[in-house]
């Protein structure tokens, strides 16, 4: 068991509040009851300060920068920092105790959630979907006039593992009969670094493509060989540089590029906000998911109309337990402004991230979920 | 620091006391102690440098060592993870490592050595030193800059004339089925081509005005031309120079990180096909692409990688220090 | 070099019956080259620049190779086709250089502005245009300054030993570790700052003294080399005047030869700074990047200018413009600190030392 410096002062401090990390573990059933003993007043913690460390995914990135800047105007005396670590990082440091919370792709393993409880003072982790962000095909074909460019799972899985090679392919074809495509060559382009936007891609091949994409979802793209990019704008400027590249990417970067319109149900889906939100209300909760852990199972499947199944969840994840007051204090103020309607709005400006607010009622559960966090 | 080792070392060279001048002897005392003190610290800053470097290599294996003697499952759940072993793995880099290198050293020697004739030999004397500041200056460029010229301008240069190249010569595999953009091995040598040319060339150019003028000055007077005396005098003289310069050039391609990073399309695979994306990749590229997402173990199997490249590069200048050492001997340069 | 202006000497010994190409016929040439390229290209579809420009130059070294080999001979269409080869070398490697300046300073100056290098980039997103790279510079000259701090006085002694003290095997094998540590590549110092630092604070740790520490293993030996050469141009006659006073040899050290030396030194230690100021991938592994200030060396993540224009050239949209505004700073900082060094080494260098 490793220990950073910081955590052996904890240590001291566990030990020392060891009845109230055990009142905060029998709370863990009734969150009727929050195991707070000081003035931990649920509204108007009026005056904020110190400093509020994160650390994580680099795909919420932008929105975090957002978040930051519109959690300041309200509490400027809280300083927020968000260190796009990536995901598996941001992980580790939150575990480590050297941030108060993580952004991550993923949720969190079977294992770190023990060592969630260590760091946690006997807590448990909250892991909250703030991030909804829609992943977009994009693709370089300037001759083309049609809004989108309709393709199933399958096709899209298809021409990324280079079984359709050219843009008139019969089977796109079938899907467009109102589009003249050229007789151009596909470049597929890929992710070159490991990142979230490439595990929801493949994930949503695997699972949607009806046995079309023959690989195991990952975060690092399986195929070599192929045209790539390193981080989302790598990808854009390689589909950008190449007539008729196709390429994955989230959403809010496709610029100028054409969007392709996946099939869902027996009809064509343009990526949007709404449409990505909707697709993460019908997905059902994962398997040993919490009240505060609000962990997704994305139904890639769906047939919900309007729904569109490319999207990608980041988490936030912090515990329900602190040490400090300050800090549960900072955090359930921050988080509680992350998924405030302003909160989700700004992230949702294209401006700014084109992320997907997420729904009234996924709302009122994270908030639940943020009210009991506690320090002990 | 530099305090903690300090091997005496007995001076060979005048010393405090060798002078008895009654003046002296104060002086003479506060020099032997302080005589001893700087010999002492001065040798264990010496030391130092070869602690330093041999904790480079400590340290790496240190936190190599967890993916060094992983089992090949545990290895497998880093998604990026190909091969059974670390070696396996690395095998491909060290190829795209050393192609993407030699490629850049094949394009870069023949034009350093004609800059650094055109400033020795051709150029108006008046001009000679700007032109070499002017070259120079490629050296002060940081790495990160080279990306962005890279990524955002070569590219769309070199694009027709690779168009162009495997459309004439096609038929040879070094050249078949280019793919555009140009995000391929050749693109990625080029620009390190262009970072290492200022040093290769500033080294030539010295060892070239080094030429004796008496030989260049015989060989005019009996009749050569210009490009005669350069080849009679100069660069026979001047070869050892260039050889030593091309390892130097060498040594630095094959760390260079950021350029390759931000042009090639990675792939990891042993292939000669300059002009097809995702066949190659280099060690330090990968690195800086994968780190920022890796925890625990991958980042274990990253330091190997890295290990591997300080094992390489540690042997290329090996190599070139014993072979510009045996030559000086001989020729009598420098 | 005797030979710099003069045109080919006297043809005593060429051929007297061949005759010479007038003093026009190299523009002659190059002109007919670049008119019969573009008119080429022409013909086959679009001229571009770069293709005139490359094509006219081959046809010129090809057209006035053969015409000097018809009527000067093979000697001087050689001379000539490698007068051609030389001047071409050097023009070529003007191509990236004069590129890279131009999209530097075209680029960069979009976002460049007084404002851009005083703010940092708190309370940024999105779209916004504002914004700046304070927080880098002063991150960048914070590590820097630490790397300095750590490899001059140990590059400093190094070279002195070397120099004066340094016999036998061990300083040989010192001199020749010296030259392989050159070669160490920057990502494998950031991976040794990387390993040193978190296997001995915990796998989280980040501060900027992992920087600093992984840049003086890349400064170091360029200092050590630039010392070791600016201590052997130091006469030994002053050496020798010295001891004869009576002066111990540390203070003949202290005193003669580094006062001598003092102003390569100061050079030869710029350009190492020059050197390793743009280094990105070491930075890259260990600082990481923020968007707010951080002054302090030893807690936490640093902006740095190189890392700051990779990761906002990653981020895409109006963080492009402020990755070449930031390219700019950093180039105009090396550029600044060259001069410098050229500078002093041109001030106060020792009146008879060369």
């Amino acid at each position: 068991m490793k220990l950073s410096p910081r955590n052996r002062l904890g240590a001291v401090a566990l030990t020392g509040a060891l009845a109230l990390t055990l009142a905060a573990c029998s709370s863990g059933g009734n969150a009727e009851e929050p195991a707070g003993t000081a003035g931990s007043g649920d509204e108007a913690p009026a005056e904020l300060s110190g400093s509020l460390a994160g650390a994580g995914a680099s795909s919420q990135e932008k929105a975090v920068a957002g978040w930051i800047a519109g959690f300041n105007e309200q509490y400027p005396d809280v300083s927020v920092s968000y260190d796009a670590v990536g995901s598996g990082g941001g992980r580790e440091q939150f575990l480590a105790g050297a941030v108060q919370f993580a952004g991550s792709d993923a949720a969190l393993k079977e294992e770190e959630l023990t060592q969630a409880e260590e760091r946690c003072v006997g807590g448990e982790a909250v892991e909250l979907p703030l991030y909804i962000s829609p992943i977009a095909v994009v693709y370089n074909l300037p001759d083309v006039d049609a809004e989108n460019i309709n393709m199933s799972a399958a096709t899209i899985a298809k021409v990324f593992n280079r079984e359709i090679t050219t843009w008139n392919d019969p089977a796109i074809a079938a899907e467009n009969p109102d589009v003249e495509l050229p007789a151009i060559d596909i470049i597929p382009v890929n992710r070159s670094d490991e990142s979230g936007t490439t595990e929801n891609f493949t994930e949503y091949l695997a699972a949607a493509s009806e046995g079309a994409w023959p690989h195991e979802p990952s975060g690092d793209w399986p195929i070599s060989g192929g045209q790539s990019g390193q981080g989302t704008q790598g990808v854009i400027d390689t589909v950008t540089g190449a007539e008729g590249a196709i390429g994955y990417a989230d959403a809010s970067r496709a610029g100028d590029l054409g969007t392709v319109a996946l099939k869902v149900g027996e009809e064509y889906v343009p990526f949007s906000a709404e449409a990505a939100a909707k697709v993460v209300d019908a997905s059902p909760r994962a398997e040993g998911a919490t009240e505060n852990r609000l962990v997704v199972e994305l139904d890639r499947t769906t047939t919900e109309a309007g729904a569109y199944p490319l999207v990608l969840i980041s988490y936030h994840i912090a515990c329900s337990v602190y040490e400090d007051q300050a800090d549960a204090d900072n955090v359930k103020a921050y988080l509680s402004y992350v998924a405030s309607e302003a909160g989700q709005e700004r992230a949702a400006d294209p401006s700014v991230a084109g992320a997907a607010p997420i729904s009234e009622d996924l709302r009122a559960e994270v908030q639940t979920a943020i009210d009991s966090i506690t320090a002990g | 620091m530099a305090l903690t080792t300090t091997p005496r070392r007995s001076g060979t060279s005048p010393d405090g006391e060798q002078v008895d001048a009654g003046a002296a002897v104060r002086a003479a005392s506060t020099g032997r102690v302080g005589s001893r003190v700087f010999a002492g610290l001065s040798t264990g800053a010496g030391v130092l440098i070869l602690l330093t470097l041999a904790a480079v290599a400590v340290f790496l294996v240190i936190r190599a060592w967890p993916a060094l003697t992983a089992s090949s499952e545990e290895l497998g759940d880093i998604s990026w993870f190909n091969g059974d072993s670390v070696a396996e793995y690395v095998g491909p880099l060290i190829f795209g490592t050393l192609l993407a290198s030699v490629l850049a050293l094949l394009i870069a020697v023949p034009v350093s050595v004609g800059i650094a004739l055109f400033i020795s030999h051709y150029a108006p004397r008046r001009l000679a030193q700007s032109l070499g500041y002017l070259i120079d200056l490629l050296a002060a460029i940081p790495s990160v800059v080279y990306g962005l010229w890279g990524a955002l301008w070569l590219l769309g240069v070199v694009d027709p004339f690779f168009e162009w190249l495997s459309g004439a010569l096609g038929f040879i595999p070094l050249f078949a089925d280019y793919q555009a953009p140009a995000k391929n091995i050749l693109s990625a040598s080029i620009v390190l081509a262009v970072m290492i040319l200022p040093i290769i060339t500033a080294v030539s150019r010295e060892v070239f005005l080094q030429t004796p003028r008496l030989h260049e000055e015989a060989s005019l007077a009996l009749g050569a031309t210009r490009w005669e005396m350069v080849r009679q005098a100069v660069l026979p003289f001047g070869r050892s120079g260039v050889i030593s310069a091309s390892m130097l050039g060498l040594g630095r391609a094959l760390g260079e990180t950021m350029a390759v990073l931000m042009v090639i399309s990675p792939g990891f695979l042993y292939s000669f096909h300059l002009l097809q994306p995702g066949q190659h990749q280099t060690i330090a590229a990968n690195i800086a692409s994968k780190f920022p997402e890796a925890s625990g173990l991958s980042v274990s199997a990253l330091i190997a990688t890295g290990l591997a490249l300080f094992v390489i590069t540690f042997a290329v200048n090996f190599v070139a220090r014993w072979i510009i050492a045996r030559r000086a001997e001989f020729s009598g340069a420098n | 070099m005797a030979v710099d202006t003069a045109p080919a000497p006297a043809t005593s010994l060429v051929d007297p019956a061949q005759g010479r190409l007038p003093r026009w016929a190299t523009w002659a040439f190059l002109a007919g080259g670049v008119v019969a390229a573009f008119l080429l290209l022409l013909v086959l579809g679009n001229p571009t620049v770069a293709g005139v420009v490359g094509l006219g130059a081959v046809l010129y070294a090809v057209g006035a190779t053969v015409a000097s080999f018809v009527v000067e001979g093979r000697r001087r269409a050689v001379d000539r086709l490698a007068t051609t080869l030389v001047t071409g070398a050097f023009l070529l490697a003007l191509i990236p250089l004069v590129s890279l300046v131009l999209l530097v300073v075209t680029r960069g100056m979009t976002s460049f502005s007084w404002t851009f290098l005083t703010t940092d980039m708190v309370g940024i997103f999105g779209d916004m245009t504002e914004g700046g790279i304070a927080h880098a510079i002063v991150g960048t000259l914070l590590i820097t300054f630490a790397a300095a701090v750590i490899s001059v006085p140990i590059g400093l002694l190094t070279a002195i030993y070397l120099v004066e003290y340094g016999r036998g095997p061990l300083a040989r094998a010192i001199t020749f570790l010296v030259d392989v540590m050159t070669g160490i590549p920057s990502i494998v110092a950031g991976l040794f700052g990387f390993a040193v630092f978190t296997l001995a604070l915990g796998p989280a740790f980040r501060a900027g003294i992992m920087g600093a520490v992984a840049l003086s293993l890349l400064m170091t030996p360029v200092v050590i080399r630039s010392v070791e050469e600016m201590l052997r141009l130091v006469p030994n006659e002053l050496r020798e005047a010295s001891y004869a006073l009576g002066v111990p040899k540390w203070l003949t050290i202290v005193k003669v030869v580094l006062r001598t030396a003092a102003a390569g030194i100061v050079t030869g230690v710029m350009l190492a700074v020059a050197r390793i100021i743009g280094e990105t991938a070491p930075l890259l592994l260990t600082v990481g990047l923020v968007t707010q200030m951080n002054t302090s060396l030893f807690e936490g993540r640093m902006a740095t200018l190189p890392v700051f224009a990779f990761r906002q050239y990653e981020q895409g949209g109006t963080g492009i413009d402020r990755a070449w505004a930031a390219a700019l700073t950093l180039i105009l900082i090396v550029m600044l600190l060259n001069l410098l060094a050229r500078l002093i080494s041109r001030w106060f260098a020792p009146k008879g030392a060369r």
